[in-house]
């Protein structure tokens, strides 16, 4: 499985180069990227899983009113893709009050699934930030 | 200064209507900041949007500054109306919007923070020339036994960062005064942040009047008659009315010219409250203090000058000069106002939440109904418990007494215990028929 830090690196990678579509397939990863419009999109293949494993999902709420941000700073990677494994202490996102940054943790384990929030936006207490599919 | 375009109002309940309406009468556009507690209530069912600013208890909702200050600026907000209660007179809120380019509905900070200390404010008062009772700061327990020697029992002592009836102790005895005094600042400090306490001699049986007052954003002050809310329970008020019932000779004309001459002492604008404790035998009155909020009771007002208090604070907030001259606000008629409670009054008045299965209020001429409740409206045990405001409006108080009786009676709500018997008994009491309740008069009937 990929980590975080595997993405980020990835993603780096492509920034950095000049290349405006990648597309990896291995066993037990697809990564398709598209520079610009389209989102980038990484899907891991379902884990060969235990068979009773439930298809549990879990929605990330915002815990405060505020403005979503996914990276730290304007430019760097966002902290969690869709497909990224994330533990209940992974930093998900910052949600900004008045010049306050807040980390947001994603409370649960899993991977994400799908952001639900508009980068920059403002968020309401409560509202889906991430939707995380279960460990 | 250009029209206000969309307001933020950054309350609950009855109020939060109130702000709506007013905006919906102007053509202004709101936003309504809601807890999670209320974000299926009237107010934000009425607002162009209602934006969730947290969860239901309060000190995570509608009194964090910071929070409402960056909802109102992501929904594209120009101006904040903090109805009453929570925020509204919050100087760090007032300041805060005004640093992102937002109008605060209310007077200026500076305002805000004098009449917020009530010993700056009884200072300022003195200094305008208003009547003040004995007293001072009490920094010390010295200084209070010197002063309780000088000016005899019952006296109270009062918080300096109080207000609105809190922080006030009654001391009616000298073996009362050491142990009130140390618990009294305690209490300053845990409540407000600020130990500081003055004493003052304690008026009995006093009533309390208050006069409204609208101050222009030119600074021009006028004000638009008194209310009496004498009917009190532990400095809460219950019945309110305008005008003030049978006052010595004169002693309205005084109250009015004095608080008028306060706000323009301290640079008000737009609209407040100065409230004064009365002697009723003689007429004598003493400042209490400067509230700059819209008051609950606001309705009293409205009913007997015809104008629409709130629209009149948006429009000030937006630049505008006060609409009307001092010679023509006209008073007519007589207005009361019920503030009926989701309270068991059995049960001592213990809290009542819970949700309505049925709440209808009668359509009578001459009463209004300020209320966000109706039948599946929760009353959430995290706020206030303030349900709805009848107000009736007649030719003379025993009409309007009259009229608010019979809307108490024809009011339908199951779901809750409310208060509604405590009500009625007063307005059908004698001694308020005869205009002769004080403000301790509640308290001995409850007790009694």
């Amino acid at each position: 499985m990929l980590s975080d830090d595997d993405v980020r690196e990835i993603l780096r990678l492509i920034d950095d180069s000049q290349l405006d579509e990648l597309r990896i397939e291995t066993a037990g990863l697809s990564l398709h990227v598209v520079r610009g419009g389209a989102p980038a999109a990484i899907e891991s293949q379902p884990p060969p899983a235990p068979a009773a494993t439930p298809a549990g999902a879990h929605t990330i709420g915002a815990p405060m009113l505020g403005t979503f941000y996914r990276a730290e700073a304007p430019g760097a990677p966002p902290f969690v893709e869709v497909g990224a494994r994330v533990e209940p202490d992974t930093i998900v996102c910052l949600i900004e009050v008045m010049k306050m940054m807040n980390a947001v943790p994603a409370g649960v384990a899993g991977t994400i699934a799908e952001v639900c929030a508009e980068n920059a936006e403002l968020v309401e207490y409560g509202q889906p930030l991430f939707r995380v599919a279960a460990a | 200064m250009a029209p206000l375009s969309r307001v933020f109002i950054a309350n609950r309940g009855e109020i939060a209507v109130r702000v709506v309406r007013a905006c919906r009468t102007l053509g202004i556009e709101c936003v309504v900041g809601a807890s999670e507690a209320d974000l299926d209530g009237l107010a934000a069912q009425l607002a162009d949007r209602a934006i969730c600013i947290g969860p239901p208890p309060a000190a995570e909702s509608y009194l964090r500054a910071d929070t409402i200050v960056a909802a109102a600026l992501g929904t594209g907000c120009d101006a904040l109306h903090p109805g009453y209660g929570f925020l509204s007179e919050s100087p760090l809120l007032a300041a805060s919007a005004a640093e992102h380019g937002l109008v605060f509905v209310g007077p200026p900070v500076e305002a805000i923070e004098l009449a917020g200390d009530k010993l700056r404010a009884r200072e300022a008062a003195a200094a305008a020339g208003l009547p003040v009772l004995a007293g001072g700061e009490l920094e010390t327990l010295a200084q209070a036994r010197a002063f309780a020697a000088r000016t005899g029992y019952p006296l109270v002592l009062k918080a300096a960062g109080g207000g609105g009836g809190r922080g006030i102790k009654q001391i009616t005895a000298a073996e009362e005064l050491d142990g009130a005094f140390a618990l009294a600042a305690a209490e300053a400090q845990a409540a407000f942040g600020d130990a500081r306490l003055y004493g003052e001699r304690f008026i009995s049986p006093a009533r309390h009047v208050e006069v409204q007052v609208a101050a222009g954003a030119d600074g021009a002050a006028i004000h638009l008659g008194e209310r009496d809310c004498s009917v009190q329970r532990r400095y809460q008020k219950l019945i309110e009315e305008s005008p003030a019932p049978a006052l010595p000779e004169g002693t309205t004309e005084a109250l009015r010219a004095a608080a008028v001459a306060m706000a323009h002492a301290i640079g008000y604008r737009n609209l407040g409250t100065v409230e004064f404790v009365v002697d009723p035998a003689s007429g004598e009155f003493f400042f209490l203090e400067v509230n700059c909020r819209i008051q609950v009771e606001h309705p009293v007002t409205e009913a007997v000058t015809g104008l629409d208090l709130v629209a009149m604070q948006l429009r000030i907030a937006a630049g505008e000069p006060l609409p009307l001259a001092q010679e023509d606000v006209v008073l007519e008629g007589h207005a009361i106002e019920a503030r009926l409670t989701a309270e068991d009054a059995a049960a001592g008045f213990r809290p009542s939440p819970g949700r309505l299965s049925r709440f209808e209020a009668p359509a009578f001429d001459g009463l209004r109904v300020d209320t966000h409740c109706s039948a599946g409206t929760t009353i959430p045990p995290y706020y206030d418990s303030l349900m709805a405001k009848l107000i009736a409006h007649a030719r003379d108080r025993e009409t309007a007494t009259a009229l608010l009786i019979d809307a108490l009676d024809a009011l339908i709500v199951e779901g809750v215990e409310t208060n509604r018997a405590v009500l009625r008994d007063i307005l059908a009491h004698e001694d308020f028929a005869n205009a002769a309740v004080s403000t301790g008069w509640l308290e001995e009937l409850v007790a009694a």
